[in-house]
C-alpha cells in the first residue's frame, strides 16, 4: 500500500477523479501550471488540459458563482478557495446561493459542487492566512462540511464530497498537508459523509476534534494515559452532517467530554456539539462539558510567541482532559 | 383582403428583414400583452387582499421579449431576475405556472410556494431558479455559458438584470470573466433609471451602462426597450455572435417602470408627476400595437380576437391557479438535500 502525504492524497484523488468523470471541472487561482498555492492541483493542468483546470482571476465570487451555474448546466465543478481567508467574498454565493438552490426550487435543481479550500493556523500565516472558517458555513442548512485529518479519509472523504449532488465545503488544514503521512490505497474506496471515527478508544473521557485538532488530542490522551487517565478521541471528520450518534454514544459511555477546535471559542463549532450533548446525554455527565479553543480575539497573530499563545497544542488539551477527569 | 395586400410591403418593413413572419410579430404582441394583463391582475390581487406581494416588469416586456424571442427554448439558457415575467413566458412558461407563484400554491414550478412571487425558475424550460439578492444570477449565466462552451452544447445563456444591480461586484466579476474566455453569454441591463427610490444618477458614474462593455472587451450595445423590433435585432446579433464563438454582448435596454418597485412600495414620494407621466409615453405596448396596425398585421377583428383570448387567459390562470392546493407543511423539509431514491 502506498505511503502519501494528505496533500499528495488529495492532488492524487483529484486526478482519479477527474479520469473517472470527463464532466469534472477544477477552477480556482493558480490552480493551473503552477498547480497551486500548496501544489494540490500540480500536473493536473498538463494533463487535463486548460479548458478543466482552468485559472481564475482573483475573484472569489466568480469562482464559486460560475461553479454554481456550470453544475446546473451539466459539469461537476471542484473550485479551490485558494485560502480560506479569502472565501468571504464568495459568501454569498455558497450561502445565498449555493446551499439554498434545492430548497428554493423545490428540489428542480441541484448544485453538485465540492469547494476545496486550505484553513487553520499554526504556520506563520498571521490573520487572513490562519483562519478556521468551518462555524460560518456549518450553520448554513444545504451545505455539507467536510474535514479530513489523515491521508486516507482526504481521499475517501474527497471522493464522497465530489460525487455527491449537494454542495460540500472541504476543509483541508495546512499543517496536515505535508506533516501527516500514512496508507492509502489503491482501489476506490469511500469514506461515507456524516460518520465520525473514534480513533482511539477509552473509558474516562471523550475527547471530540476534527482537522489539525485531531492529531493534537491523540497526542493529548497519550500524555495522559501514563497517568491513569483513559481517553476516547473521536475525530468527527464531518461536520455537517454531524454523527450525533457516535458522539452521544461515547459520552453517555464516559460521562466526560472536551471538545478541541482551534476556532475562536464564541460560537464556535464546538458550542453546536456541546448543545447536542447537553440534549441528549445530559443524564449521563459526569462533569462540565469543556471546550479547549482558540481565545476570542480576531486573528492568529503573527509573531511566533503569540502564535504559540493562540493555538491550541497537545498540553492545553490534556490539562483539560485532566480537570475533567479530576471530577 | 385589400388590408392585407396593404400591408404586404409595409409589413416588409417591419419585420421580414429580421426574419420575421406575420405570425412571429403576432406571437410577441400576445407574449407582451398578456404578460403586462398577468401583471395587471397580480396588483389587482394584491390590492384585494389575495397576495401578499407583487414585483413586476411593467414596461420592460419588450426588451425581455425581443431579446429573448431569438433563443432555441429547450436548448439555450435563460437567467432570470424578479422582473422576467416576460422573458420566462418567452421561454415556455405559461400563465397558469405565472399565476402558481403569485398564490405560491404546491405544484408552483418554481418554488412550491416557497418563494416570494417574483422568483420564477423552470428546470424543464432552462430557466434557472433566482433568489433576492441582486446581480448574483449574471455568475450563474457566466457557469451556464462556461459548461456550455466546454461541453460544445452550442447553447447560449441570457441573464437580465436592473441598472441598480449593475453595480454590484458581481457584475463585473462575471463580465470579465465571460471577455477573458468569449463566453456565449448575454447580459441584459433592463435600465428603467430607478433603484427603487434612487436615480440611475446616483446609482452609476456613467450615463449608459453598456459603455462599462469597453473594460470587458466585449460590445455593449444601447437599446431603446420600447423599440420590440430593435431589441429583437440587437438579441439576434448577440444570440449569433455567442453562437459563432465570438462571445459575450451587454445589452442596454432603456425601458420605464410603469409601477412602483414593488407593491410595497409608492412610487410618486420620489417621482415627479411629469416624469411618470414622460415615462408612460416610453411605454412598449402600445408603440408595438401601432405599429402592428399600421402595417395590418393587427386589424380591429384581429385584436378583438385577442383581447378576449388573453382575457380568457388571465381569467383561467387566475382562476384555475387559485383553486391549487397551498404546500403542505409535512414537506417543508424536504429538498435541503438530495433526496436518495427509495
Amino acid at each position: 500500500m502506498a505511503i502519501r502525504t494528505l496533500v499528495e492524497s488529495i492532488r492524487e484523488t483529484l486526478a482519479d477523479e477527474m479520469r473517472r468523470d470527463e464532466t469534472m471541472i477544477i477552477l480556482g487561482e493558480d490552480v493551473g501550471p503552477k498547480g497551486g498555492v500548496f501544489l494540490a492541483t500540480d500536473g493536473l493542468w498538463a494533463e487535463f488540459g486548460a479548458d478543466r483546470v482552468m485559472d481564475t482571476p482573483l475573484s472569489e465570487s466568480l469562482i464559486v458563482g460560475a461553479s454554481i451555474g456550470a453544475a446546473v448546466n451539466g459539469l461537476r465543478p471542484v473550485p479551490e478557495i485558494q485560502f480560506a481567508d479569502f472565501i468571504f467574498p464568495a459568501f454569498n454565493q455558497i450561502v445565498s446561493e449555493a446551499a439554498r438552490l434545492r430548497y428554493r426550487s423545490n428540489g428542480a435543481f441541484g448544485c453538485p459542487i465540492t469547494i476545496r479550500t486550505p484553513y487553520g493556523g499554526g504556520v506563520h500565516g498571521a490573520l487572513y492566512h490562519s483562519q478556521s472558517v468551518e462555524a460560518f458555513f456549518a450553520h448554513v442548512p444545504g451545505l455539507k462540511i467536510v474535514v479530513p485529518s489523515t491521508p486516507y479519509d482526504a481521499r475517501g472523504l474527497l471522493r464522497s464530497s465530489i460525487r455527491d449532488p449537494d454542495p460540500v465545503i472541504f476543509l483541508e488544514h495546512k499543517k496536515l498537508y505535508r506533516s501527516v503521512r500514512g496508507e492509502v490505497p489503491d482501489t476506490d474506496y469511500v469514506v461515507p459523509l456524516g460518520r465520525a471515527q473514534v480513533t482511539r478508544p477509552g473509558n474516562h473521557v471523550t475527547v471530540i476534534a476534527y482537522g489539525l485538532m485531531a492529531h493534537y488530542s491523540l497526542e493529548a490522551a497519550e500524555l495522559v494515559a501514563a497517568e491513569g487517565i483513559s481517553v476516547e478521541v473521536i475525530d468527527l471528520r464531518t461536520l455537517r452532517p454531524l454523527d450525533a450518534e457516535t458522539v452521544v454514544g461515547s459520552v453517555r459511555k464516559t460521562g466526560k467530554c472536551v471538545i478541541v477546535y482551534e476556532d475562536n471559542r464564541f460560537g464556535g463549532y464546538g458550542a453546536e456539539v456541546a448543545a447536542v450533548l447537553a440534549e441528549d446525554a445530559f443524564e449521563y455527565l459526569d462533569g462540565p462539558i469543556l471546550r479547549v479553543t482558540g481565545p476570542d480575539v480576531p486573528g492568529v497573530p503573527y509573531s511566533h510567541t503569540l502564535e504559540d499563545w493562540f493555538m491550541v497544542d497537545p498540553d492545553k488539551i490534556a490539562d483539560a482532559i485532566r480537570r475533567l477527569a479530576a471530577y | 383582403m385589400t388590408t392585407v395586400k396593404a400591408s404586404a410591403t409595409a409589413e416588409h418593413l417591419l419585420g421580414a428583414d429580421l426574419g420575421l413572419t406575420r405570425d412571429q410579430l403576432l406571437d410577441m404582441y400576445r407574449l407582451i400583452a398578456s404578460t403586462r394583463a398577468l401583471d395587471e391582475r397580480m396588483w389587482i390581487l394584491n390590492r384585494a387582499g389575495k397576495v401578499p406581494f407583487v414585483i413586476s416588469g411593467q414596461g420592460h416586456e419588450g426588451a425581455q421579449v425581443g431579446v429573448c424571442y431569438g433563443l432555441r427554448h429547450g436548448h439555450d439558457w435563460m437567467v432570470p431576475y424578479y422582473r422576467s415575467v416576460a422573458a420566462c413566458l418567452t421561454f415556455g412558461m405559461t400563465a397558469r405556472e405565472i399565476m402558481l407563484a403569485q398564490f405560491a400554491r404546491a405544484n408552483d414550478p418554481s418554488s412550491g410556494g416557497r418563494q416570494m412571487p417574483g422568483h420564477y425558475g423552470s428546470a424543464i424550460h432552462n430557466i434557472m431558479s433566482q433568489s433576492s439578492p441582486v446581480a448574483t444570477q449574471v455568475l450563474h449565466a457566466v457557469g451556464i455559458a462556461l459548461a456550455a462552451k466546454i461541453r460544445g452544447t452550442d447553447q447560449v445563456a441570457v441573464t437580465s438584470l436592473g441598472e441598480g444591480s449593475s453595480n454590484q461586484g458581481d457584475f463585473h466579476e462575471g463580465l470579465n470573466f465571460a471577455g477573458i474566455h468569449r463566453l456565449p453569454v448575454i447580459v441584459v441591463v433592463e435600465n428603467n433609471g430607478w433603484a427603487i427610490s434612487v436615480p440611475a444618477s446616483q446609482e452609476s458614474a456613467v450615463e449608459d451602462i453598456a459603455s462599462r462593455a469597453a473594460g470587458y472587451n466585449m460590445p455593449g450595445v444601447i437599446v431603446d426597450g420600447s423599440d420590440v423590433l430593435a431589441c429583437y435585432r440587437a438579441g439576434r446579433e448577440a444570440i449569433d455572435r455567442a453562437r459563432r464563438g465570438d462571445g459575450p454582448t451587454l445589452i442596454e435596454a432603456k425601458v420605464t417602470r410603469l409601477t412602483g418597485h414593488s407593491s410595497d412600495d409608492q412610487q410618486t414620494k420620489y417621482r415627479s408627476a411629469a416624469e411618470l407621466e414622460a415615462g408612460r409615453g416610453h411605454d412598449p405596448l402600445p408603440r408595438f400595437r401601432d405599429q402592428l396596425r399600421a402595417v395590418g398585421v393587427l386589424d380591429e377583428a384581429s385584436e378583438a380576437h385577442l383581447t378576449a383570448e388573453i382575457k380568457a387567459l388571465v381569467e383561467d390562470a387566475t382562476d384555475w391557479a387559485e383553486a391549487q392546493p397551498e404546500p403542505d407543511p409535512a414537506t417543508a423539509r424536504r429538498h435541503v438535500y438530495a433526496e436518495s431514491e427509495a
